[in-house]
């Protein structure tokens, strides 16, 4: 006969090369390795057969070396095994690069009826108006806006508390959709607010251009009105009313909620989680407390360990799964992202998680005053009086911030592939680089990873995730996977190499 | 049911060359688009009248059962085989020395085919078309005259082969060729795609149809595997670099999976894989395979019952359908798979090959099903063929 068998095809005496690789023990598993590719490809193996393997004993027909080879680990050379497909999911994987920064921070005001002990910002008296961005400022930064090449643009609104300068936020929009008539970038707006005191004007308006609102819910009444200060110590109704209110004006989805976790918090994974399904939303994002802003000085009150966090976000998470058991759907949102990076070979939109940094690479904020950072959190050392970060002034150009002393140490120490102890991590190619977070922490753009919390945190989410994965039902597994995937709708936005 | 696609044919005053014509009857007389002069009037089963006006136009030649209609002096033809094997809107190859006469378009089929070459650079064992290394390079000019005859609001047409880039530039020419007179038919090609490793063919197609697909295989997520189901050494890496530069040239490609034995036993990390590495493909069909041609030869290695399938079809349809890739089953009856999977099948088997079993005929779902290769046989059968009685989901 003149067909051949699949021995003629396999050529096994040829043997395997490794591609570059990287590998961790499984804590919840030391026989095992998480081993991962240059571009986040990943499979589990048992650790003696990642010795096998490096090694060079393996044999190369085997399942396992099957299994490596699909997934980009190993190369039976370029006739066999060509590296485009690393390569484009790599150029997947770092598609965001390609577009500039998508997201545009406009800080409104600093000023906020609020008290909080662990504001995230220097904020300032409501009366304070000295403390609100100019019509001057609004005119520039818009100029600067659409300098960037994306060709979708978010343009998010924040303080302080914006709606105490509703009148920029109506301006600054209107200045940008009348320069997009010629530039017809796709746009989106979101407004970060309290929602406090929501007139029926500001409603309209909001439901005009499809804002997004996003507010914080810190969990049930006590625990919201206890973090949150304001007179009249009725925050939490308040807020709770402002979502209702925006919901009618603007539907159940243009509302979304996150928390802030001080210590108080930590007591209550069930409670804000149950408070969350009280207030019918379908996504939470637990978020630490950050080590900004007024948090420093107020530590010993306010701060804790980074294993308390851990301890508290798997009892949230235990909860949470059990009500998308009972048939809820609740997504947390930052596991949700990690699982994404587990399970698809796309990037994403979250900033903090990115290498090359996030940093003015995809986000920009343009402060009242008209200084621009290339973060949140870049802005409150600022006001710390740390101006490390202080990209350039809405005066300038682009090309100008970009080629400022802070950028080039931004980008010095921005891409995780090339920082000690991330380049040798399984999960630097699906993890972020953030200089910002290490300078705060630990006084040093590059950081120390085995001290650094950012890293533990990452990991401790990484590793949970996997497991969770790894012990899941199909029920279950189902649930983590609904977080990670995207909705058929907005497939089409997914952008792929 | 299957229709005849050759038949023989007495030809009286025909001239000697062989030609492709359009089939006209009386109601496409008015609304046809092709030239009187490559039509053959159809001139049967017209009812008594004075058919002069019409027949004295410059026809080619005229369809009929008797020479008493037929304008004395002028070409025509008795076909020999069932009436309804040439209907009007179809066009025939006229092959007088043969005294035969073939179909090569099929007006409202859902096969039609130009087929573009008989070689071909892959030996798939499966192939139900077995290449044959021949100089028919004479078939592009008979598909750039048959595309001139094809009806223009044609929904969709496959060029296939054999390999059908092995015409190089001339498959440009002829995609070509269909968007000036074809411009809003689907046009599928079924391509391995080893051609468009060379990136600068594949950038040949760029823009140069308005609904050009690609049909790809792909039979594993290693080059062993399906390098040895292509019967070639290196297939599979220059059919992987073919997809990323159809990709870069802005090409709409669909991945097909013929579920040969080999194939199925990976069919999962296939579809991980190609959710991983070819996320911008259009669409996966996932196809039974055609009891012809090599196949028959390899049916050792090649088959695995549907039935014995089941759970290979589900993780993968499942997983491409969760991951947002469109997927299809092909050539696979209702009664071999699961009824999860009934959504996800297409009735794909050309009409012209399409045909039900005994069984079928009390079927409650055999309006839905696809039914069987008209040359399926007892050892090509699935076990659980079966007559289905209710559906009650």
């Amino acid at each position: 006969m003149k067909f051949l068998p699949p021995e003629a095809f396999a050529k096994r005496q040829e043997g395997y090369r490794l591609l570059p690789m990287r590998f961790r023990r499984l804590p919840w598993d030391t026989e095992r390795v998480l081993v991962s590719s240059i571009s986040g490809d990943w499979l589990i193996m048992p650790r003696t057969m990642l010795d096998a393997l490096v090694d060079g004993a393996m044999d190369p027909g085997s399942v396992l070396a099957t299994d490596l080879e699909a997934r980009h680990l190993i190369t039976r050379g370029p006739l066999s095994t060509p590296l485009a497909p690393l390569l484009s999911q790599v150029r997947t994987r770092k598609r965001f690069l390609q577009a500039g920064p998508a997201l545009h921070l406009f800080v409104v005001s600093l000023r906020c009826h609020h008290t909080c002990n662990y504001c995230q910002v220097s904020r300032q008296d409501t009366a304070k108006t000295a403390f609100d961005m100019s019509g001057d400022v609004a005119e520039l930064a818009v100029e600067r806006l659409f300098e960037w090449p994306g060709h979708h643009l978010t343009i998010e609104f924040q303080g302080g508390e914006p709606l105490l300068h509703f009148g920029r936020v109506r301006d600054l929009t209107e200045r940008i959709l009348a320069r997009n008539e010629e530039q017809k970038r796709g746009l989106k707006f979101v407004l970060t607010s309290t929602l406090h005191d929501l007139t029926d004007e500001q409603l309209d308006f909001f439901a005009e251009h499809k804002f997004q609102l996003s507010t914080s819910l810190d969990g049930p009444e006590w625990l919201h009105d206890a973090n949150r200060p304001r007179p009249g110590r009725d925050s939490y109704r308040r807020t709770i009313e402002g979502i209702g209110r925006a919901r009618c004006a603007l539907g159940e989805d243009a509302i979304s909620a996150l928390t802030t976790l001080t210590q108080r918090s930590l007591s209550a994974p069930q409670e804000i989680v149950d408070e969350y399904r009280k207030q019918g939303l379908h996504s939470i994002f637990l978020r630490p407390l950050s080590p900004y802003g007024f948090a420093r000085r107020t530590a010993a009150r306010n701060s804790y360990p980074l294993a308390s966090f851990q301890t508290f976000y798997r009892k949230a998470l235990d909860h949470i799964l059990a009500i998308n058991r009972s048939g809820y759907a609740m997504k947390e949102v930052y596991g949700g992202l990690i699982l994404s990076q587990l399970l698809t070979p796309f990037s994403h939109g979250y900033v903090d998680l990115r290498s090359p940094t996030g940093g003015c690479l995809g986000a920009v904020v343009y402060d009242y005053d008209g200084q621009v950072y290339p973060s949140d959190e870049a802005r409150m050392l600022a006001a710390m009086g740390d101006t490390t970060f202080a990209i350039g002034r809405v005066e300038q150009p682009v090309a100008e911030w970009l080629d400022s002393p802070a950028m080039q140490r931004l980008l010095d120490s921005g891409v995780a592939e090339s920082l000690p102890g991330c380049s040798d991590c399984a999960f630097v190619p699906l993890c972020g680089a953030d200089p910002v977070d290490h300078y705060a922490r630990q006084g040093d753009l590059v950081g120390h990873r085995p001290s650094s919390d950012f890293c533990a945190k990452q990991i401790g989410f990484f590793d949970l995730m996997l497991q969770r994965l790894e012990l899941a039902d199909p029920e279950e597994r189902k649930i983590l996977e609904d977080w990670a995937l995207p909705e058929a709708s907005t497939k089409a936005h997914v952008e792929v190499a | 049911m299957s229709l005849a696609l050759a038949s023989r044919a007495v030809l009286t005053n025909w001239p000697s060359h062989s030609g492709q014509y359009k089939v006209t009857g009386l109601l496409d007389f008015s609304s046809g688009n092709a030239a009187i002069e490559r039509s053959v009037l159809d001139l049967r089963g017209l009812p008594e009248c004075d058919l002069e006006a019409l027949t004295s136009l410059p026809w080619m030649g005229f369809l009929a059962n008797h020479q008493t209609r037929v304008p004395p002096g002028r070409a025509w033809m008795l076909l020999q085989g069932p009436p309804d094997m040439a209907r009007s809107g179809d066009v025939l190859e006229v092959q007088p020395v043969a005294s035969r006469v073939a179909i090569r378009y099929r007006r409202g089929g859902n096969g039609n085919v130009l087929f573009a070459t008989e070689r071909c650079d892959n030996y798939c064992l499966m192939c139900s078309q077995p290449p044959r290394q021949v100089a028919d390079g004479w078939r592009l000019s008979k598909l750039r005259e048959l595309v001139e005859l094809i009806d223009a609001d044609e929904v969709s047409l496959a060029i296939s082969g054999g390999e059908p880039t092995l015409l190089e530039q001339g498959l440009a020419d002829l995609v070509r060729h269909c968007a000036v007179h074809l411009p809003r038919t689907q046009l599928h090609v079924l391509s391995n795609g080893r051609a468009f490793s060379d990136p600068a063919y594949a950038n040949s197609f760029a823009g140069i149809h308005p609904r050009l697909s690609w049909g790809i295989p792909l039979y594993g997520d290693n080059f062993a595997l399906h390098d040895y189901v292509v019967q070639r050494v290196g297939a599979f890496a220059e059919t992987l670099r073919g997809l990323y530069a159809l990709e870069r040239a802005g090409q709409r490609v669909e991945i097909r999976v013929v579920l040969v034995k080999p194939t199925v036993e990976r069919l999962a990390a296939l579809a991980r894989f190609i959710y991983h590495n070819l996320p911008f493909v259009d669409h996966v069909a996932l196809m039974g395979i055609e009891p012809i041609g090599f196949a028959k030869a390899n049916r050792e290695a090649l088959w695995i019952d549907p039935v014995d399938m089941a759970a290979a079809l589900l993780d993968s349809v499942r997983y491409l359908n969760r991951h947002l890739i469109p997927v299809s089953l092909y050539n696979l009856p209702l009664c071999t798979i699961p009824r999860e999977l009934w959504p996800f099948t297409k009735r794909s088997i050309s009409d012209w090959k399409q045909d039900y079993l005994p069984e079928c005929a009390s079927c409650v779902v055999k309006e839905q099903c696809g039914g069987f290769f008209s040359w399926v046989t007892d050892e090509w059968r699935s076990r659980s063929v079966k007559s289905i009685s209710e559906v009650c989901r």
